[in-house]
């Protein structure tokens, strides 16, 4: 039952490639399973659930400034939301709040929840630890981050930090993260150079693969497009619309063709308040709210 | 397990950090406590305005206004010769020399404060004594010669801190490049060129090796600037060795009063960068 | 260009040239001296008094620097990364230790002397020993290593660090694996840097140390160091000539430090 379980889940998430099912075959310890084995579970065995994130009456303060006011949202598993807004918004203030990067700023105060799977992470009941929040939201930042260190160690840095030491199971998850942020076949030759070699759009998906090898539930990424070049950016956002399959993916972005190209649901923000959020489709075409339309028409921001 | 061992490396971060003050707080206490009960007992005036230090008498006297006086006089004519050279050096590598030729000089500077003082010692019994004596202006120009590094990287830092469009705004009304520098910029750099004058009377007062091989060395009143003279620092080095009971607490006294005047200078120096920031 | 245009810049120039002028004035003037008596006796394994090898100083000074940088490197290392990745701002413990760090890094090495006879030597009752000179140069290099450690520690880009975090690392493998592997040449650099010191230093090592002139087989024994032996030659005045000498073995090897530290800090500013 269990052993099928493993095969099934790694046709489902890496495709019928016929060595790795070999592999699988053969030896229960690697891909998801290997994954699995040591905690980190699969996002493709999780149920459909509705909402991944569920957040209620959440104000943020940086010391007297009030940066998120009376937040309640409810966010969608398995979709691509987009966060938009103009700058100071709080859109990204809210993204860092989601895997709790805010705590490593000074003078940030946080009241209300934000429920992961229905438990808050800001609750005084909150039993899991910061790191085992940031694997299940991993995060992609606005430039490319690859450490000074080689491709396969940028992807192994993850895996290893939660406990997966077995080098036969870094190598399978280090080409299946790579493979998943469609930077395999530009990489695969040179998964022992430094990752700074590699160009910016490169770098960015390097990224989210490294985000991606720790299996997490919840992708989020702050502007991820915004330092690259066009083409780059196509590549991203092509990329992102293929890990929705898997992941809930939420995306803070300036550009609004960006988020109607690629979003299924769209939060717009202004001045640390979600003023609207619904359909990225109706949202765009038929904003209920007089700023939502001025906003996204051009006439500020 | 891992929240052990993180809270535990944390723990040892801290009190590694909290060494220095250990250290600091040790080095006051030693020094103190084996130095300022000599001080007390033979009057504090007595011992710090005493123009006669003669350890060999019967009784013991011990006066140390002589290397006080020693070290002062020694440490203005250090500072009367390195600091202007070092200014203008520091002028000629934030404003006037091309990019190459900083490549050069700025590692020679900093080569300048590598060499140690005893080498410096050689060079000035060989290259100095032989012209001007063992003698307070011996020093001067040796201790001049070393406080150069120290006066140039931080008066070179404050020069480059001046803003840009000051010297703009000078070139602006008509002023030539030295005069744009000289007028506007290095006026207002000159908190910092200030600090790097009581780095250097630090760096000064407490050299001590290159002092004793050109200074002379006589434990008197200084005379001339071409007779000898003895610093602080020489009387401890030059008599630790063979002191003992009073005469070594005497000593340990010379080294509290030196911390004293270290301290007051320190504080002198970060009161005038802190201004700045 | 206007008289007084004129005026300024040749000072200005003088002064430079003065400087420059000084640095190679000495070092030829070293050479000159020292280099006709840098014989093969001066490298003999014995010193004697009649012939004054450096052999024995050489060797104690690489124990006394080793012995010095294990004591001092972590202590700095570790407290850098205290004050740069542990400490919340305004923390009032680390404004006492930036103070004191300060205040250690301008005390003169005769006080260290004095401060490691009184502690070490007498009241830990070490005697002159390698040891005890050691553990006081140790502190009077601490503040250099903290301070060209947290240089080096603060020049990691935050992004880094974020990258880390955010894939659910903890501060301690955040230091070491990401932040500690990119400062590494930095904190090199003010080892090295350290190393000089060391090399050079003399007054706070003739009350700790001692100066016997043989190679301490064991910590508790006295040796001196190259510094401490030009200095014991200069004041037998029998010896100056191989002095000078044995100054230019020390001149060689600062000049080496130096360059090695300014190569790493150079490949380091290259590469950011």
């Amino acid at each position: 039952m269990n052993c099928f379980a493993i095969n099934d889940l790694n046709n489902l998430r890496y495709g019928a490639s016929p060595a790795l099912m070999r592999h699988t075959a053969g030896d229960a310890g690697s891909g998801c399973a290997a994954q699995r084995r040591l905690g980190l579970d699969c996002p493709a065995l999780r149920s459909k659930k509705m909402n991944c994130f569920e957040i209620s009456d959440l104000n943020l303060y940086y010391g007297d400034f009030h940066a998120l006011k009376d937040i309640n949202l409810n966010i969608a598993a398995k979709n691509v939301t987009a966060f938009i807004g103009p700058s100071g918004c709080g859109k990204s203030t809210l993204l860092r709040t989601l895997n709790r990067m805010n705590d490593l700023v000074e003078g940030c105060v946080i009241q209300g929840c934000v429920r992961l799977d229905g438990e808050d992470i800001y609750g005084p009941g909150w039993r899991g630890d910061i790191s085992h929040l940031r694997r299940r939201v991993g995060m992609v930042f606005q430039k490319p981050n690859p450490f000074p260190m080689t491709v396969y160690d940028n992807i192994a840095f993850g895996p290893r930090t939660h406990g997966v030491r077995r080098r036969y199971d870094i190598d399978i998850i280090v080409e299946n993260s790579l493979k998943d942020a469609a930077i395999w076949g530009e990489v695969k030759d040179r998964l022992r150079q430094s990752a700074l070699g590699l160009s910016g759009g490169q770098q960015q998906r390097l990224c989210i693969a490294r985000a991606l090898a720790v299996a997490p539930e919840v992708l989020l990424l702050d502007e991820p497009t915004s330092a690259l070049d066009p083409i780059s950016t196509g590549k991203i956002e092509e990329l992102l619309l293929t890990l929705r399959e898997k992941y809930s993916v939420i995306i803070v972005t300036h550009n609004m063709q960006q988020a109607a190209r690629i979003s299924d649901k769209t939060v717009f923000f202004l001045l640390g308040e979600v003023i609207e959020h619904g359909d990225t489709e109706s949202l765009f075409t038929r904003p209920s709210h007089k700023r939502t339309e001025d906003y996204i028409t051009g006439r500020f921001g | 397990m891992n929240d052990k061992l993180e809270r535990g490396m944390g723990a040892i971060f801290f009190l590694s950090a909290a060494a220095s003050i250990l250290a600091v707080a040790l080095i006051c206490f030693f020094l103190l406590v084996n130095g300022l009960p000599m001080i007390f007992r033979s009057g504090p005036l007595t011992f710090l305005l005493g123009k006669e230090w003669s350890p060999a008498d019967i009784p013991p006297v011990f006066g140390i206004l002589p290397m006080i006086a020693g070290s002062i006089y020694i440490t203005f004519g250090a500072i009367i010769i390195g600091l202007p050279v070092g200014v203008l050096t520091a002028v000629y590598l934030a404003h006037v020399c091309p990019k190459r030729i900083y490549g050069m000089v700025k590692p020679g500077v900093d080569l300048l404060a590598g060499i140690p003082s005893v080498v410096y010692g050689f060079f000035g019994m060989a290259a100095i004594v032989p012209y001007t004596g063992n003698s307070i202006l011996s020093a001067c120009i040796l201790l001049g010669i070393m406080i150069l590094p120290t006066v140039v990287a931080i008066a070179e830092s404050a020069l480059r801190a001046v803003p840009e469009q000051y010297y703009r705004g000078a070139l602006a009304l008509g002023a030539g490049h030295y005069r744009a520098v000289f007028g506007v910029v290095l006026p207002a750099a000159r908190s910092g060129v200030l600090a790097a004058a009581v780095l250097g009377i630090g760096r000064a007062i407490g050299e001590t090796m290159a002092v004793i091989m050109v200074a002379g060395n006589q434990a008197r009143m200084p005379v001339s600037w071409l007779k000898g003279a003895r610093t602080l620092t020489a009387n401890i080095v030059i008599e630790m060795g063979y002191a003992a009971e009073q005469h070594r607490e005497a000593l340990i006294a010379t080294g509290a009063v030196l911390l004293v005047f270290i301290l007051i200078i320190n504080l002198t120096f970060s009161a005038l960068t802190r201004r700045k920031a | 260009m206007r008289p007084s245009e004129r005026i300024l810049a040749g000072l200005t120039w003088t002064a430079a040239a003065a400087t420059v002028g000084v640095l190679f004035y000495l070092i030829v003037f070293i050479l000159i001296k020292g280099i006709p008596y840098l014989k093969p006796s001066l490298f003999s394994l014995t010193y004697t008094s009649n012939n004054v090898s450096l052999t024995p100083a050489l060797v104690s000074t690489v124990i006394i620097t080793a012995m010095s940088l294990i004591i001092a490197t972590p202590l700095g290392l570790f407290a850098a990364i205290y004050l740069t990745e542990y400490a919340r701002r305004g923390n009032r413990a680390v404004v006492l230790v930036r103070m004191t760090t300060e205040t250690l890094a301008g005390i003169p090495s005769i006080v260290y002397g004095l401060f490691g006879l009184l502690f070490f030597v007498t009241a830990l009752g070490w005697g002159f020993s390698v040891l005890a000179g050691a553990f006081t140069l140790a502190i009077m290099i601490l503040p250099l290593i903290m301070r060209t450690a947290e240089e080096a520690i603060l020049s990691v880009p935050d992004i880094w660090r974020e990258g880390a975090f955010g894939l659910g690392a903890g501060r301690l493998r955040t230091v070491f694996r990401i932040v500690l592997p990119a400062a590494m040449p930095g904190i090199l650099a003010g080892v090295i840097l350290a190393v000089g010191r060391i090399v050079g230093e003399t007054a706070a090592l003739i009350y700790t140390s001692g100066t016997v002139a043989q190679i301490p087989a064991t910590p508790m024994q006295s040796a001196r160091t190259l510094s401490v032996h030009m200095y014991a030659l200069s004041s037998e005045g029998l010896h100056t000539d191989q002095g000078y000498a044995t100054a230019v073995v020390l001149l060689v090897v600062v000049i080496l430090i130096n360059a090695a530290s300014a190569w790493i800090a150079r490949r380091f500013g290259a590469k950011k």
